[in-house]
């Protein structure tokens, strides 16, 4: 395998490609439509072969999502994937991990719901991935790509930063960014971490008591309340300190914007489409997606309706992000959203007449 | 005479196991875990595997499992115990892995994880402790709660119509490819508890030596539970549980791998 | 340059592996591309499209409102994909399962009739590749080298073989496309 390579394929291709490159230790997951292609593209690799990964498909998203608990559990670098019907039985494991501070990541490749829903493309499970989707106060870091070359760089970076700050890592993308083949460079192989290295890294995993050390228990159970709110406040703690070191986002035609489309993963490609009809038309408008969207960029988004006459949040769902950036924004200027449902992909052109009509 | 005066004189004749610590146990006066937890200690102290075991507690009564027994523990979500075990065992495979399992957890909640995980034959050992009853909860049914057994959940006693059968899970377990060895002990005499030393011995080597998946069950009591004297809940289980849970090997591969 | 194109038609047809060499093609010359299906529960039959954006620069939005080309295989993506063409843009088609032909007179339509060539030539698998080489005639999107170089590079080994009856075939579309 060359080192770092150019190649097409799909959003889930990369992220499974990545995966191996990075030195992820076990992938466990459970096949649902429009992710399969990871797990398929695993097994095909056989990295058990090569990097020594574990790749095992569980019996339910469940057990996956358990599994993945059990290996983080151990300080290896232990992730899955999933669709949002698949992440929604994962939300008690999820729960857990936060609970237990453990890195991991979970992979959502967004698909309309709710219920069984569709298999089409939506972005309607940012409410479940950035307010907890589980049960108890917690956080995910949660990345949101929007193209394929993020889908790979961003299996990494959410293993970094799910490392960082011993808790689990989403990728929140969509069927669209999954289902496209794009120009993707894979990134440079990484080697696997030895037993001894993560020995070191993770004093804190169960890996054994090496060296007749104490033993480590990894549990997120503490029945004395005043030991589980002192425990809460220093995952609390560990929270804000997220939001203030870790916002991503990128801005797009801003500089001197009169309107700005707020949109995350592929609603954030269309919407840089759509500003290229609308400015054509001479409409000034810029972009400024969200790259993590927990933590969400509160403060840019503040700054942002300082220099703006109205705010267009624009997602593949009902309304969810609009409510961040409405609390970021504070009323300052009018805020709308705009979006479809039901694995409906708004086009560039609807969008333009929206922002033509909003405001 | 001092303890070290005793044991100077050579005059030990029973010690408890190092891995079993001083932390006061939160089970029942009378209740097995404690029994199984010193033989679960005595075998990987036994076994020189102090340094390597990760051991699964669930959710119920051996949930505390992680406070008295001194290996690293993980502590799992109800029932989920066997995938964490299944993943952990694969990632270090030199490892002792075990999970240490009530019936509610195993066998009801945790139905899909125990079955496939003992059918993929992960080298991982399961100890199932069935007493018939949801203890910490508060004495519910059980998915072993035998016909005519009365609980919080079945006051007038389990009844087919109401309730269904008891789920006889161990039996299932043994019909699975993926197992190597499947038995079913009890702790409640001096004999019954040698023999599931043994048994748990022989379960933790098959798993390090690669040979599938081993599932041991204690028949157990829960005087709390049942509303009885622990030498009542014996008498009880001997001639009660082990009528329907019969003891002895279910399935025993492991000389043939 | 960007070149925003739709391949649509039925399941099995090969429209998702058409647009997948053109891709692939247009990587091979340094381009960015984007590669969009209409996935769906179905493995085999249906309707199938795929959005190719070949371009010099980056791409935005892989969803489009209407489109530089229209490569159409049957009708029902005929009636749904002509009224989306670009005015001034182009609409590919095969005569052989459209008998009810486009109508718009702001557009440049080709009628190419690959299904009965691919049948003449008793090559009916590389159908696509003889849509494809019309396409390439009138919009040298991607050059002939690079579909073949894309083909080397996604084909298994064992069916490289075939490739020469695939440049056939695109040398075949070339040349029975035709201006209506």
């Amino acid at each position: 395998m060359a080192d770092q390579e150019i190649t097409l394929m799909k959003g889930n291709e990369a992220i499974a490609h990545a995966a191996i490159r990075c030195g992820c230790d076990g992938y466990f997951g459970y096949p649902i439509t429009p992710q399969s292609e990871v797990l398929e593209t695993l097994a095909e690799q056989k990295p058990w072969e090569t990097t020594g990964m574990v790749v095992l498909q569980a019996e339910s998203e469940v057990s996956s999502i358990n599994m993945v608990y059990g290996g983080a559990c151990t300080g290896k670098k232990v992730m899955t994937s999933s669709s949002s019907p698949g992440v929604s039985l994962m939300q008690e494991g999820i729960s857990y991990m936060a609970g237990a501070e453990l890195p991991a990541l979970i992979v959502n490749v967004m698909r309309g719901g709710p219920g069984l829903g569709t298999i089409q493309p939506s972005q309607s499970d940012y409410f479940q991935a950035c307010k907890g989707g589980g049960h108890g106060d917690y956080h995910l870091i949660v990345l949101a790509p929007a193209s394929v070359q993020e889908m790979a760089d961003f299996v990494d970076l959410a293993f970094t930063l799910a490392f960082r700050y011993r808790n689990p890592a989403m990728i929140l993308a969509d069927g669209a960014i999954g289902q496209m083949m794009e120009k993707v460079v894979l990134p440079p192989f990484k080697p696997r971490r030895t037993e001894e290295e993560i020995i070191k890294e993770c004093p804190w995993a169960t890996t054994g008591r090496i060296g007749g050390r104490k033993p480590n228990i990894i549990t997120s159970l503490e029945l004395r309340s005043e030991e589980m709110e002192v425990i809460n406040l220093r995952i609390q703690a560990k929270y804000r300190e997220i939001e203030a070191k870790e916002v991503r986002y990128e801005e797009f035609m801003l500089d001197d914007a009169e309107y700005a489309i707020v949109a995350f993963g592929s609603a954030a490609r269309i919407a840089k489409k759509s500003i290229e009809i609308a400015r054509a038309q001479g409409i000034k408008v810029g972009l400024l997606r969200p790259i993590t969207l927990w933590p969400f960029p509160t403060n840019e988004v503040k700054a942002l309706a300082s220099r703006v006459k109205g705010i267009l949040s624009l997602e593949i769902n009902a309304g969810q992000m609009v409510e961040d950036i409405r609390l970021a924004v504070e009323g300052a200027v009018p805020v709308r959203h705009f979006g479809r449902l039901g694995g409906i992909i708004p086009d560039p052109d609807e969008v333009v007449e929206v922002l033509k009509s909003s405001f | 005479m001092t303890r070290e005066e005793i044991i100077e004189k050579g005059q030990l004749v029973y010690k408890k196991p190092t891995l079993l610590n001083d932390t006061p146990m939160h089970y029942c006066p009378g209740c097995s875990h404690g029994v199984v937890h010193k033989l679960v200690s005595e075998v990987i102290e036994e076994m020189g595997m102090t340094d390597k075991t990760i051991a699964i507690s669930p959710v119920g009564c051996a949930v505390f499992a992680y406070k008295y027994i001194d290996v690293d523990w993980q502590e799992a979500a109800h029932g989920r115990a066997p995938a964490l075990a299944s993943a952990t065992k694969r990632l270090w495979p030199d490892r002792l892995v075990f999970t240490y399992q009530g019936d509610g957890d195993l066998a009801c909640i945790g139905t899909a994880e125990t079955i496939h995980a003992l059918n993929r034959a992960e080298n991982i050992t399961i100890i199932f402790i069935n007493n018939a009853i949801y203890g910490m909860t508060g004495g519910q049914m059980a998915p072993t709660t035998l016909l005519g057994m009365k609980t919080a959940t079945c006051p007038y006693g389990r009844e087919v119509k109401l309730h269904g059968y008891p789920l006889k899970i161990t039996e299932i377990a043994a019909t699975l490819d993926g197992t190597c060895y499947v038995t079913r002990q009890a702790v409640h005499t001096v004999a019954a508890i040698n023999r599931a030393k043994k048994a748990i011995r022989k379960a933790f080597e098959y798993s390090m030596q690669g040979k599938g998946s081993n599932l041991v069950e204690i028949v157990s009591t829960c005087n709390s539970g049942w509303k009885m004297s622990p030498e009542k809940a014996n008498k009880w289980m001997e001639e009660n549980m082990f009528e329907f849970y019969h003891l002895g090997d279910l399935k025993d591969t492991g000389a043939d791998k | 340059m960007t070149e925003e194109i739709i391949i649509a038609g039925f399941g099995g047809q090969g429209v998702l592996s058409m647009g997948k060499i053109l891709a692939y093609a247009g990587l091979m010359e340094g381009k960015e591309v984007t590669w969009m299906p209409a996935y769906g529960p179905e493995q085999r039959g249906g309707t199938a499209n795929v959005t190719v954006i070949v371009s010099d620069s980056p791409v935005s939005s892989p969803i489009l409102s209407s489109y530089d080309t229209a490569i159409v295989l049957n009708q029902p993506s005929l009636e749904k994909f002509e009224p989306k063409v670009k005015p001034g843009g182009t609409l590919i088609y095969d005569g052989y399962g459209i008998p009810e032909p486009p109508t718009r007179k702001d557009i440049d339509v080709f009628r190419i009739d690959a299904m009965d060539a691919a049948a003449e030539m008793n090559l009916i698998k590389t159908f696509n590749m003889i849509v494809l080489g019309g396409l390439l005639k009138i919009h040298p999107v991607v050059g002939i080298e690079s579909v073949l170089a894309a083909l080397r590079k996604t084909l298994p080994e064992r069916h490289h073989h075939l490739i020469p009856k695939n440049e056939e075939a695109i040398r075949k579309g070339m040349e029975i496309i035709k201006k209506l």
